[in-house]
């Protein structure tokens, strides 16, 4: 596994509250990693200290073996790209206004609009399927739509690293698996994706390598087929469940045991 | 889509149409009124003859290039670089009430101009360097006393309009301690005047005007990307903190540089930038049709000074005062408003 983006022994927090300590992660590059974990266990923290929107205690974070610090910004913009996880948009921007945002980090003084940026802005309002709300002010779409044209400026920025936290977010159970398809797509042509997802069996499903954590730690890592059992599931999430093969992919699929009217098979029961 | 894209070999641009109409439209106005402005005075002048002694001919050559030009120049000038100071302030607090007028940078100029007056000498490059100074450290004060809760936060707003109160007071006492003749003076100059003023005055402060200018609008696509708030600017290559700091000095010695010349004119960086947004229908607080928009309304408010008593010519400061007080009620109206 080789890995672009690396991570190294990260302290990060806001300021006296430490969030993690010794925190080391790779990247594994031109693969599909989901980071999973319970609300405010740090996924957030974590994606932001790659994007340079916090800057660690201690410890580094490298692209291509270079601390990310040392960095022009618009050249790490073109490397590596975000979707944040509460946006809001300004006031009266249109969608096809909001997704050539997405450019600036490929335009210069003399070159505002080239003809690349247009085609840029087309295929990622076309992927994310946008392209018919184009004159829509942002304001008066449904929030899944917006979280669509969100994705559309993150895809135009065209970068090679792709850091989407909790993408799927607002969005309709067909969107959310079109979604993600569309990421293991960008995958599949050579993009390396990181994706915090809520839903465990989606990170299955499309990821190739899975982070849990907790309190801030990294507790388990690696293919989801290795480390995603009831044994995690108990440690990570405090969950009762069991594990069987997706019946459509093989992959694992987490059942949650709670609600069962009696002992589910091979768990016992928990006085909750 | 409704826009035009530009290209020629390596140079490109995109631009909106109805941002374009606008600003076509406020420039045809601007010149209009600039027309109107060199016609009016205590002679009347025909457009053909303005014309004329604009190229050097006819009989009213020095009334109309050296006296009534500079004011008018000044009132376009100096209403586009408040216009834009009010634009990086909105843009910075993210609030359509922080402007530099509101939040006391002109009433920390004027302090800086009068210091230069009755201490120093007065010279235009004493007058334009105090003032620069009291504008960056009323910033500074402002930007202290409201750290705790960040840039765009109604507190700064708050602290910024306490901070304008003492310093108009301040400024008052420094004028009535001051001797006579300087506080006449000062005066006639602390609502915000352009009566008077010539070719020497204008010369630097255009100057200064004009290099901020240039340095801003090579920054301007990324004051725009940084509207879309902190974390997509940021990874969207946009150096946040380099920015910031420019836009604060540029706003600051645009404010300063008008209120060393002219005294402190009120509500244009108020309200022009706001006007321009929704003439341009653009998203955020763009710079250019600010600039537009503050150099239309700074002359029609100084002709209609120069009109409204006319053979006397009001400081011009008054007539914006009472239009941006009208603006002002509105804004807050609708502002409380809203649910
Ligand atoms: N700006 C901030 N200032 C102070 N503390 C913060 C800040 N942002 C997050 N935290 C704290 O850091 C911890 C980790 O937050 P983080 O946003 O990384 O969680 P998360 O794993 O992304 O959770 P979620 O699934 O709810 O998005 C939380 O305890 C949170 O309260
Ligand atoms: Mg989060």
């Amino acid at each position: 596994m080789t890995a672009r983006l690396t991570a190294r022994e990260l302290t990060l927090g806001y300021g006296d509250r430490v969030i993690s300590t010794r925190l080391s992660v790779d990247i594994p590059d031109r693969a599909f990693t989901a980071v999973v974990g319970p609300n405010a266990c740090g996924k957030s923290t974590l994606l932001r200290a790659f994007v340079r929107l916090l800057g660690p205690a201690a410890g580094t974070v490298a692209l291509d073996g270079r601390d990310i610090a040392s960095y022009r910004p618009r050249s790490y913009a073109r490397a590596v790209g975000f979707l944040p996880q509460d946006l809001v948009a300004p006031e009266s921007i249109t969608v096809h206004q909001l997704v050539r945002r997405g450019r600036f980090p490929h335009q210069s003084l003399l070159s505002t609009w080239s003809a690349r940026d247009e085609e840029a802005v087309a295929a990622a309002m076309a992927a994310s399927e946008v392209a018919d709300l184009a004159d829509r002010p942002v304001a008066t779409l449904s929030g899944g739509q917006r979280q669509r044209v969100w994705i559309a400026m993150a895809l135009a920025q065209q970068t090679d690293h792709l850091l989407l936290d909790e993408p799927t977010s607002f969005l309709d159970i067909t969107h959310q698996y079109q979604l993600l398809a569309l990421l293991a797509r960008l995958r599949d042509e050579g993009r390396t994706i990181v994706a915090v997802l809520h839903d465990i069996n989606q990170a299955c499903r499309f990821a190739d390598h899975v982070v849990a954590m907790k309190d801030g730690r990294i507790v388990a890592e690696g293919a989801c087929a290795e480390v995603v059992d009831a044994t995690l599931m108990q440690e990570v999430f405090d969950l009762p469940s069991i594990v069987v093969p997706d019946p459509v992919t093989g992959t694992p699929m987490v059942v949650p045991t709670i609600g069962a009217p009696s002992p589910a098979p091979g768990v016992p029961r928990r006085a909750w | 889509m409704s826009a035009l894209v530009l290209r020629a070999g390596r140079v490109s641009a995109r631009l909106d149409r109805r941002a374009l109409v606008a600003m076509a439209v406020l420039a045809v106005v601007g010149l209009g009124l600039a027309l109107l402005g060199l016609c009016h005075g205590a002679r009347m002048a025909t457009p053909s003859q303005v014309l004329l002694a604009l190229v050097g001919r006819g009989d009213s050559v020095v009334v109309i290039r050296d006296w009534r030009l500079p004011r008018v120049a000044a009132g376009l000038v100096f209403g586009a670089a408040l216009g834009v100071a009010g634009a990086l302030f909105q843009n910075l607090t993210r609030n359509p009430l922080g402007s530099p007028d509101v939040i006391g940078l002109d009433a920390g100029a004027y302090t800086g101009a009068l210091i230069a007056i009755t201490v120093l000498s007065a010279a235009p490059t004493q007058l334009a360097v105090s003032s620069v100074i009291g504008g960056l450290a009323t910033a500074a004060v402002i930007y202290a006393l409201s750290l705790r809760s960040g840039l765009s936060s109604m507190r700064l707003i708050v602290i910024g309009i306490a901070v304008n109160a003492t310093l108009t007071a301040v400024n008052t006492w420094i004028v009535l301690r001051a001797e006579l003749e300087v506080a006449m003076a000062a005066t006639g100059w602390s609502a915000g005047s352009l009566n008077g003023v010539d070719w020497a005055e204008v010369r630097l402060p255009f100057a200064i005007i004009a290099v901020l200018l240039v340095v801003l609008a090579a920054r301007a696509p990324a004051v725009q990307q940084a509207a879309l708030g902190d974390s997509l600017a940021v990874t969207s290559g946009v150096d946040l903190g380099r920015l910031r700091l420019l836009m604060m000095l540029v706003g600051v010695a645009a404010t300063a540089t008008v209120t060393a010349v002219a005294g402190p004119i009120v509500f244009i960086a108020l309200a022009a930038p706001q006007i321009g947004r929704r003439l341009a229908g653009a998203p955020g607080v763009p710079l250019l049709p600010a600039a537009l928009t503050g150099a239309v309304l700074l002359l029609a408010a100084d002709i209609a000074a120069q009109m409204l008593l006319a053979p006397i010519s009001l400081p011009v400061g008054v007539v914006t005062t009472a239009i941006g007080g009208c603006y002002l009620i509105w804004l807050l109206a609708r502002e409380v408003g809203r649910p």
